[in-house]
């Protein structure tokens, strides 16, 4: 085995080591609640007056069954780690009988609809400005900067709040929330997607504005940085075409800039939690908001996983990525040092 | 280099953390703005919350003085909230609980930070392989998503107990970054005669490797009180924040579920929104002109 191959192997036991130990984690947490979450939420049923006598009996027995809570901690495990062998992720609590993978699949693409284009969007408007910031300096410099810095250090949900305050409520040119309006059912028509588009556009801008001020900032110091590279003013001395210097210095400064696409399009998900809360837009961050709401543990769990496996994945990939694109890594791993 | 000292003052040249302190101020007076203005601001922050309320004669936030989203008047400057509480009392405590939270976080995770990442820095080998893969593992696995099952799992949670599990959480930058210096300075001279001197490695790390990173450590821990904040923010608008205080995340919480915005009760949510940014803000700017102050290296010109 060559030590490449032995780079990407290792890479691969640590992304199922970090896996197993967020499965772990996963089921062993919320079982950490004193009591058994099956009383709490059937506690709280019962309060709410909705069911009671037989009904919650049965529907008490029929939750301790499915989740086995009656076994011991090692079995309960198992019967999880085989439910997710399916792809169940059990029964919501809160909108039994409501299976928990259809509700975040129902949420997830629309909170793939909205990270990812801004996800992108921000990326690239934010690459360019920076880098055009770093090598043309001068007044570009002086606005881009300062604004970016300023931006990038708003907290995320504060700038989707401020932005929804100023535009929804003082302007009044958005809707102050939701996926689409309320008299409206989901469905393929063209008033129904110009609906859609219109609740859009906010959530959106407030996402992308974040990720443009963060990408240009470290884009900036990047390429500032890698001007002044040893490599960059032997090529000079060389007399090598400035074309050509500016590829080199792209290619060297892009690569963390690849590295956080990637990393970000991974942590989408939990990137957009809180501002999805703040518009009520109808993605995982409301579901979860509505499902710690109302102590529905099966969903919070859900969504746990989605997210971490998002995030593990992302990492993974990034790792293998690297060994086939930098060749520092690659000079490395094939037994160079 | 900054690896290399001379061998003659490397003893000497031991910043006593007082002098130290003095000599980096008197840097700052004369140059920094940044750095007093950040700092001002801070102080302001902290002195609203802690004296505001006996200043204002305004020391009872659970206490209802109106209805739903009153307008803000003479009685209530900014209006009250959704249960009929003053906005502006709400504010102080609630600037004071994030707060709270934000330096027990921070405390715990420069303290975690600091012992994994000077043991693994300082003993290499084993240690440190094994030292940071645990590191590297915590970092991977989200934190938001550790803070919403441990918080689940904590049916109640006082403002230490959101402050513990931050911290828990948040430790691993740090420690990767206390490991890189620790291993850079463990070479320098003055360790090198320490150890000959017998001095085992618990005293080494304490005297002769910390106070060389102190200005670094002190930047670590503003870094990490921020984003101990904005953690519990987040999970307070997510409903778990702590259950016997009001915090400014939980603000926005109530504000958000209470449909504040479309009723257009601005004083319920812009507030709170107003503090959250204004303290991430001078913190940034604490942490990045502190900085230059404790580098010469970043100074510009």
């Amino acid at each position: 085995m060559s030590k490449f191959q032995r780079y990407l192997v290792n890479k691969l036991l640590w992304f199922i080591l970090a896996f197993c130990i967020a499965l772990v984690l996963n089921f062993l947490l919320p079982r950490l609640i004193p009591g058994n979450p099956v009383d709490t939420i059937v506690a709280q049923m019962s309060a709410g007056g909705g069911v009671s006598g037989p009904a919650l009996e049965k529907l008490y027995n029929s939750y301790i069954a499915e989740f086995g809570l009656d076994q011991p901690l090692w079995k309960q495990f198992l019967i999880y780690l085989g439910n997710l062998s399916r792809g169940d992720l059990g029964t919501s609590f809160a909108q039994s009988p409501a299976r928990v993978q259809r509700l975040v699949s129902e949420a997830l693409p629309w909170t793939i609809a909205l990270m990812l284009p801004a996800i992108l969007v921000g990326w690239i408007v934010g690459n360019t400005l920076g880098a055009l910031a770093g090598y043309k300096g001068g007044w570009l410099d002086r606005i881009v900067f300062p604004t970016s810095l300023f931006v990038s250090s708003i907290p995320y949900y504060c700038l989707a709040i401020i932005l929804l305050y100023l535009f929804a409520v003082e302007f009044d040119i958005a809707p102050t929330g939701g996926g689409y309006g309320y008299d409206k059912s989901p469905s393929l028509t063209i008033p129904f997607i110009i609906d859609v588009l219109r609740h859009y556009w906010l959530p959106f801008l407030a996402q992308a504005t974040i990720f443009i001020g963060g990408q240009a900032v470290g884009m900036r110091a990047m390429s500032i940085y890698e001007l002044d590279a040893d490599y960059v003013r032997f090529a000079r001395g060389l007399g090598v075409s400035d074309n050509r210097i500016t590829a080199y210095i792209f290619r060297n400064a892009m690569l963390p800039q690849v590295t956080g696409l990637a990393l970000s399009i991974g942590g989408l998900v939990s990137g957009g939690l809180i501002s999805e809360i703040v518009f009520s837009y109808p993605g995982i961050g409301t579901l979860l908001f509505k499902a710690i709401r109302t102590s529905d543990y099966p969903v919070i769990q859900g969504i746990t996983l989605v997210v971490m496996v998002g995030v593990l994945t992302a990492n993974f990939i990034v790792d293998i990525a690297y060994g086939f694109i930098d060749p520092r890594i690659r000079a490395k791993a094939s037994g160079e040092s | 280099m900054a690896t290399i000292a001379p061998v003659s003052n490397a003893v000497s040249v031991r910043p006593g953390l007082l002098e130290g302190l003095r000599r980096s101020l008197a840097i700052a007076t004369k140059r920094n703005r940044r750095f007093w203005f950040s700092l001002s601001l801070l102080t302001l922050l902290i002195a609203f919350s802690l004296f505001g309320p006996y200043v204002f004669d305004k020391t009872d936030p659970k206490r209802l003085i109106g209805g739903l989203y009153d307008s803000p008047s003479a009685e209530a400057w900014l209006g009250t909230d959704n249960f009929g509480r003053d906005v502006f009392t709400q504010l102080m405590f609630g600037t004071r609980t994030s707060l709270t939270i934000g330096v027990i976080a921070g405390l715990i995770a420069i303290l975690i930070g600091v012992v994994i990442g000077t043991t693994a820095g300082y003993h290499g080998g084993r240690i440190e392989e094994s030292l940071m893969a645990f590191t590297n593992i915590v970092i991977t696995i989200p934190s938001i998503v550790i803070l919403i099952l441990l918080s689940i799992a904590l049916t109640t949670r006082s403002v230490v107990t959101m402050g513990l599990i931050i911290g828990v959480t948040s430790w691993p930058w740090t420690a990767r970054a206390v490991r890189a210096q620790t291993s850079s300075l463990r070479t320098r001279e003055h360790v090198d005669i320490a150890r000959i001197s017998g001095a085992g490695a618990a005293s080494l790390i304490l005297r002769e490797i910390l106070p060389y990173m102190l200005s670094y450590i002190v930047m670590a821990f503003v870094l990490q009180l921020s984003s101990g904040i904005l953690q519990e923010a987040a999970l307070a608008m997510l409903g778990l924040g702590p259950s016997n205080a009001i915090s400014l995340g939980i603000m926005l919480h109530w504000a958000l579920l209470w449909e504040s915005v479309r009723t257009g009760a601005w004083w319920a949510f812009i507030p709170p929104t107003v503090l959250l940014t204004l303290i991430a803000f001078s913190l940034l700017l604490l942490q990045s002109s502190a900085d230059e102050i404790f580098n010469p290296r970043l100074r510009r010109k």
